[in-house]
C-alpha cells in the first residue's frame, strides 16, 4: 500500500515557483530519500503534505486521504522534524513535550523518558537556553514521542554532532524495522545513501529521477582512474566517457557503456595503476545538476 | 475548542493581563482621586472651560459634562480607560496568530492533529478570557474607587453598569479588526505599532468627527459607538452605532476565520 501518493502536485507562491508537476509514491515501510539542493522544493513538498500550505494544483494523499481535506486525521499518525526547529522559548523542555503529547491519545511518559535519555536531552532546561543542536534533539523527541506511522524528516541532521547523528540514524532504522515509513529529505547524499531504499531527486521544482538506490549506483556510471606513462586525456575521447580530468599524472573519468571495450582499450597502455569503482551518490548527483 | 491550546494560550498571556489590569486600575484610581477637587470647584472649572475654543472641547468630549456628579466625572475620564483597553485588545488581535508565525512556532502547532478552525477558536477563547479578566479587575477597581472617593454622592447604578459592560463589545472590535488585518498583511513583524496605530487612529477619527460636526466619521470608530458622555447623558447605548460596531466585528471575525483556514504558513527564509 502506498503511504504517500503525490500526483501532479504544483505550488506557486504568487509568481515564484515552489514545485511543478511533482508525482511520486512512497510505499509502506520504506525509507524514501528526497534529495535536492536548497531551494529545489523539498520543504515545499513536505509542507504541502502536512497541509501547512495549500497546493496550486494537483493532489497529495497520505494514508489514502486527501491532505487538503483530512489534515487533522492524517497528522494524528505523522511525526515531523523540520529543518529549522522553533519552540515556545519560555517553556521548559519537559513542558513542551507534555504539551505536544497532549494532542495524541495515550500515555507517553515512558516513551518521552526513553527518547530523551537516548538523545541525552536535559528535560528541565528552558527552550531559550538551548543550543541549536539541543533544540534539534527536542525536535526529534517531539516528532517521535507519539509513535507515528509516518515520519517526515526535513534535513534532520543539521546541528547534530556526528555521535548524535549516528544515534539518530540508529533510532530511525529501529523505527523503520517496526514498520514506520520514513520520508527523508536532505542535500547531504552520504546520509541518504546510508539510510534510504529509494531516492527521488528534485531539481528546480521538478522531479528528475526516482530510483532504487542500488540501481542508481549500478546502472549508471563507473568511476575509472588510470595512471600510465605519457597518457593524455585525449586518449579516452570515445563515446560513453564524461568528466575527463587529469590529476597528479592520472586521468579520471566517468564511463557508461560496455565495460569490456573500456578494459581492452586500457590494456593497450603500459599501466602504472588502474582503479574502477562505483561512483558515490554524490558524484551521480552532481551529474544530474550539470 | 481544544482545552490544551486554550490553557497554553491563556498562560502565555497571563503576565500581560496582569500588567494591563494594574495599569488600567492605577489610571482609574489616579483620576478618581481628583474627583473631590473637581466637584468642589465645578463652578470655576465650568467658567474656565468656557474660555476654551468649542472645537477643542468637542474633540475631547468635554462639552457636555458635569464634573460634579459621579457619572459625569467618570464619563470625562473613561475615554482614557477605553484607549488603554483598545491598545490591549489590538495587541491580542494582531498577535493572536502572527506572533506564532514570527516566532516560527506555527509549524509546531499546525502539525498537531487539530483542525485550524479548532486552533483559532481555542486561541480566540483564550484571548477573550484574558480581556474579560482585565475587565473584571477594572470593574472591581471602579466600584472600589467610587466607594473611596465619591463622598457618598448618588449615581444611577444601571447606567454605570451599562458603561462598564460596553467595554466588552468595544474590545471585541479592536481585537477582531486586529486579527483580520494581521491575516491580510504578509507578515506582522511587531505587534505594538499596529495596535497603537489602530487605537490612536480610531481615537483621532472620533475627535475629528466632533470638530467637523457634519462629517460622518462616527460610523467607523468605536470611540463614537461607545462614547461615554452619550451613554451617561442618555442612560442608554447609541443603538444604531452599536449595531454598526457589532456588524464590523462579526465581519472581521468571519473574514479572519476564512483567511486563517486558507493561509499558507511559510517556512523560515
Amino acid at each position: 500500500m502506498s503511504i504517500i501518493e503525490v500526483s501532479h502536485l504544483t505550488k506557486f507562491y504568487g509568481k515564484s515557483r515552489g514545485i511543478v508537476d511533482v508525482s511520486f509514491n512512497v510505499e509502506e515501510g520504506e525509507i524514501f530519500g528526497f534529495i535536492g539542493p536548497n531551494g529545489a522544493g523539498k520543504s515545499t513538498t513536505i509542507r504541502l503534505l502536512l497541509s501547512l500550505i495549500h497546493p496550486t494544483s494537483g493532489m497529495g494523499k497520505v494514508f489514502g486521504l486527501d491532505v487538503t481535506k483530512h489534515g487533522p486525521e492524517i497528522r494524528r499518525s505523522i511525526g515531523y522534524l523540520p529543518s529549522e526547529v522553533f519552540y515556545y522559548e519560555g517553556m521548559k523542555v519537559i513542558d513542551l513535550l507534555k504539551y505536544s503529547a497532549s494532542f495524541y491519545e495515550g500515555n507517553f511518559t515512558e516513551r518521552i523518558k526513553y527518547l530523551s535519555e537516548l538523545m541525552e536531552l536535559e528535560m528541565n532546561r528552558r527552550i531559550s537556553d538551548l543550543s541549536y543542536g539541543n533544540k534539534k534533539k527536542v525536535g526529534i523527541v517531539q516528532g517521535l514521542l507519539h509513535s507515528p506511522k509516518l515520519l517526515f524528516l526535513d534535513e534532520p541532521t543539521s546541528g547534530l554532532d556526528p555521535l548524535m547523528q549516528r544515534k539518530f540514524f540508529d533510532l530511525i532504522r529501529e523505527e523503520n524495522k517496526r514498520g514506520v515509513t520514513v520520508f527523508f529529505s536532505s542535500h547531504i547524499l552520504g546520509e541518504v545513501q546510508r539510510l534510504c531504499n529509494r531516492v527521488g531527486i528534485i531539481r528546480e521544482g521538478s522531479m528528475v529521477e526516482i530510483s532504487d538506490i542500488r540501481s542508481l549506483q549500478q546502472n549508471n556510471y563507473k568511476k575509472i582512474s588510470v595512471t600510465a606513462n605519457g597518457l593524455t586525456p585525449e586518449f579516452f575521447d570515445t563515446p560513453g566517457v564524461t568528466n575527463v580530468q587529469t590529476e597528479n599524472g592520472s586521468v579520471n573519468f566517468f564511463f557508461k557503456g560496455d565495460i569490456n571495450a573500456m578494459v581492452q582499450k586500457v590494456s593497450n597502455l603500459k599501466l602504472e595503476d588502474v582503479n574502477i569503482e562505483e561512483p558515490t551518490l554524490e558524484e551521480i548527483f552532481m551529474h544530474y545538476y550539470e | 475548542m481544544n482545552k490544551m491550546i486554550f490553557q497554553h494560550e491563556f498562560l502565555i498571556r497571563i503576565k500581560s493581563v496582569i500588567t494591563w489590569s494594574l495599569s488600567v486600575s492605577a489610571l482609574l484610581f489616579v483620576f478618581f482621586s481628583f474627583f473631590s477637587v473637581f466637584a468642589v470647584q465645578a463652578e470655576m472649572m465650568q467658567q474656565m472651560l468656557e474660555k476654551f475654543p468649542k472645537e477643542l472641547l468637542i474633540a475631547f468630549g468635554m462639552n457636555e459634562m458635569n464634573y460634579d456628579t459621579v457619572l459625569g466625572y467618570i464619563s470625562f475620564y473613561f475615554l482614557f480607560i477605553q484607549l488603554l483597553l483598545a491598545i490591549q485588545a489590538g495587541n491580542y488581535g494582531f498577535g493572536l496568530v502572527s506572533i506564532e508565525e514570527t516566532e516560527m512556532t506555527a509549524d509546531f502547532l499546525l502539525t498537531r492533529p487539530v483542525s485550524r478552525a479548532k486552533i483559532l477558536t481555542s486561541k480566540l477563547m483564550a484571548a477573550l478570557a484574558s480581556m474579560l479578566l482585565t475587565d473584571v479587575v477594572m470593574w472591581i477597581s471602579m466600584f472600589t474607587a467610587i466607594s473611596i472617593f465619591s463622598e457618598g454622592k448618588e449615581y444611577d447604578l444601571s447606567t454605570l453598569l451599562l458603561l462598564l459592560f460596553s467595554v466588552i463589545l468595544f474590545q471585541l472590535f479592536f481585537f477582531s479588526v486586529g486579527l483580520m488585518v494581521s491575516l491580510l498583511v504578509k507578515r506582522v513583524r511587531s505587534v505594538t505599532p499596529y495596535s497603537l496605530g489602530l487605537a490612536f487612529g480610531a481615537y483621532v477619527l472620533s475627535a475629528f468627527s466632533g470638530v467637523f460636526g457634519d462629517v460622518k466619521l462616527e460610523y467607523i470608530t468605536p470611540f463614537k459607538h461607545f462614547e461615554p458622555t452619550y451613554i451617561v447623558n442618555n442612560g442608554a447605548l447609541n443603538t444604531p452605532l452599536v449595531l454598526i460596531n457589532v456588524a464590523i466585528t462579526v465581519i472581521a471575525l468571519v473574514a479572519g476565520y476564512w483567511l486563517y483556514l486558507h493561509r499558507d504558513i511559510h517556512a523560515v527564509s
